[in-house]
Order: C-alpha cells, then sequence, then structure tokens
C-alpha cells in the first residue's frame, strides 16, 4: 500500500472506512461521535452558566441594573437572525440528503451570510459598549457607583460567554466554508448533517445566552 | 412528497420559534418581579427543545443519540443544582 494513499474520512459517504460494515452503520456513528462532542461543549459552558445563575443570585440588584445596559433591540434581532440561520441550515441538511448540489450550496451560503450578519451586530455591541467603558478592567466605570463592582462582574460574563459563542460561530462558519467549497459533489450528506448538528448547538447556547443578558433588567 | 412535507415542518418550527422569541422580549417589558427571569428562562428552554428536537433530529435518531442528549442534561442538572444548593441553603 501506497504511503500517500488516504484512509477515507469516518464522514465521507462516498466509502465505507474501516470498522464499518456499511454507509448507514457509519453515518450513525458519526452522528453519536458528534453528539458525544457537544455533551462535552454542554459542560463547557455550562460552567460558565453555573457561575453566572450565582453571581446573579448573590447580586440581584447590580445584574438588573447591569442588564437594562445591554442592546435589547439589537440582541433580539441578532437573536432572529440566529434562529433563521438554523432553519437555513435545516434546509441545508435536506439539500444534502437529496443530493441537491445547488441547493445545498445556496442554503450553505445564506446560512453563512446570517452568522455573518450575526458577528457584524455582536461587533457592533460591543464597540459600543467598550466606548461606554463597560468593558471590564481598568477603563470600567459604572452609575450607581455602589453598584460598579457586582456591575463589572455581570459585564465580566457578558464579554467571556458571547465571545466564546462567537469563537464557536467564527469556527461553524469556517467549516461551513469548507462545505461549500466541496458542495457540488452529491455525496456529503453525513458531512452537512454533521456540521449542522454543531450549528444548531450554537443556535441553542445562544437561546440561554438571550435571557441571562438582555433579559434581566430592572423594571 | 416525503421531503417537500419534511421541509414544511421546518418553516413552522422556525416560525415558533420566532413567536416564543416575540413572546419572551414581550414579557420582558411585563413587571412580574422575579418571575421574569423564570419565565425567559422556561421560554429559552421550550425553544431549545424545538431546535433539538426538529432541526437537530432527535425525533428520528437512535437511541444512543438520545441517550448522550439526555445524559448531558442530567450531568447539566447536576452541576446547576449541587453548585446552587450551596447557595440556596446558605441564608
Amino acid at each position: 500500500m501506497s504511503t500517500t494513499q488516504r484512509r477515507p474520512l469516518l464522514t465521507d459517504t462516498s466509502a465505507v472506512a474501516a470498522p464499518y460494515t456499511d454507509l448507514e452503520q457509519q453515518r450513525e456513528a458519526a452522528r453519536i461521535g458528534m453528539w458525544v462532542f457537544l455533551m462535552t461543549e454542554v459542560m463547557f459552558f455550562g460552567t460558565l452558566f453555573v457561575v453566572y445563575f450565582y453571581d446573579h443570585q448573590l447580586y440581584p440588584d447590580a445584574f438588573a441594573s447591569a442588564g437594562g445596559r445591554t442592546e435589547l433591540w439589537l440582541g433580539a434581532g441578532n437573536t432572529a437572525v440566529l434562529l433563521l440561520s438554523s432553519l437555513t441550515m435545516a434546509l441545508a441538511v435536506q439539500a444534502a440528503k437529496q443530493g441537491r448540489g445547488r441547493a445545498l450550496l445556496l442554503r450553505l451560503l445564506l446560512t453563512m451570510s446570517l452568522g455573518s450578519v450575526f458577528l457584524a451586530l455582536k461587533g457592533l455591541e460591543y464597540a459600543r459598549h467598550i466606548h461606554e467603558h463597560l468593558l471590564p478592567g481598568a477603563a470600567f466605570s459604572y452609575a450607581p457607583a455602589g453598584l460598579a463592582r457586582p456591575a463589572e462582574l455581570f459585564f465580566y460574563l457578558y464579554f467571556t460567554m458571547t465571545g466564546l459563542h462567537a469563537l464557536h460561530m467564527l469556527a461553524g462558519l469556517v467549516w461551513l466554508t469548507a462545505l461549500a467549497l466541496r458542495s457540488r459533489r452529491g455525496d456529503l450528506f453525513t458531512e452537512v448533517e454533521v456540521a449542522g448538528l454543531y450549528w444548531h448547538f450554537i443556535d441553542v447556547v445562544w437561546i440561554f445566552l438571550f435571557p441571562l443578558f438582555y433579559l434581566v433588567r430592572g423594571h | 412528497m416525503e421531503s417537500a412535507r419534511g421541509e414544511g415542518n421546518l418553516y413552522r418550527v422556525a416560525a415558533a420559534l420566532l413567536v416564543l422569541l416575540a413572546l419572551t422580549v414581550g414579557l420582558s417589558f411585563v413587571d412580574l418581579g422575579r418571575f421574569n427571569f423564570a419565565a425567559a428562562l422556561t421560554i429559552a428552554a421550550a425553544k431549545a427543545l424545538l431546535v433539538a428536537y426538529y432541526f437537530m433530529e432527535l425525533n428520528e435518531s437512535v437511541d444512543a443519540v438520545r441517550f448522550m442528549a439526555a445524559a448531558g442534561l442530567v450531568w447539566l442538572g447536576l452541576l446547576l443544582s449541587g453548585s446552587l444548593s450551596d447557595l440556596i441553603t446558605r441564608r
């Protein structure tokens, strides 16, 4: 056997890789593997959610005050953008399943466009918060001053959790780009499906980040 | 056609998700006291279930996949309840 010969990828449905006996078994293994990875991601983000709930319980007034300083309408709009990107991703999986290369490419590009809009709006929010001295650190300033320390904690969590979420989105965009470049191939079903699971999971993380940072407000 | 019906279902799920988003934003303007946060988290959980069940296809997944998803929820539940029980019982 030549050393340049590559083993087929686990998700490459054009060939059955060892140790699988058929394509369906290989596809199930890829899906289960992705779910196992996503459950490690549950633990990754779950730890940060614990910190949030803990601090929210300790400083409810400061969190309500600081929550009023985030951009509710940008956040709500971005949530809609991300939910729609999950729809186009699910439609892309359907196109891949049916071997419709053009529809697959179109739907992947739509998903990537919506993902890019999300990141652009997030960047706009970050710029506004930094301008308003809400980035934790030496330049942080907050009124009323009595709530400044726990409010800084709120914004530490805000930047950490939404930042890590944005990094996951960026990785998803790179992944979808790689798939779009090969979308003319007719047998990408398993690969698109596994990428879709990842994309939807990132959507689920945001679904929980949204109430934590945008809907916690005083009345 | 099977696939067309499948795609129609995806559009309906997306519409339901957007309705829930509008609902949770609207509720945030109503003063429910401490129930504002609980309501927002409940709606978030409903949205997450819709995404997991229909978009991530838990509705047609093999048992091993459903088992993994359930295990993740149980671990997260232990993490949350274990950590927060300390805070709640401290008062």
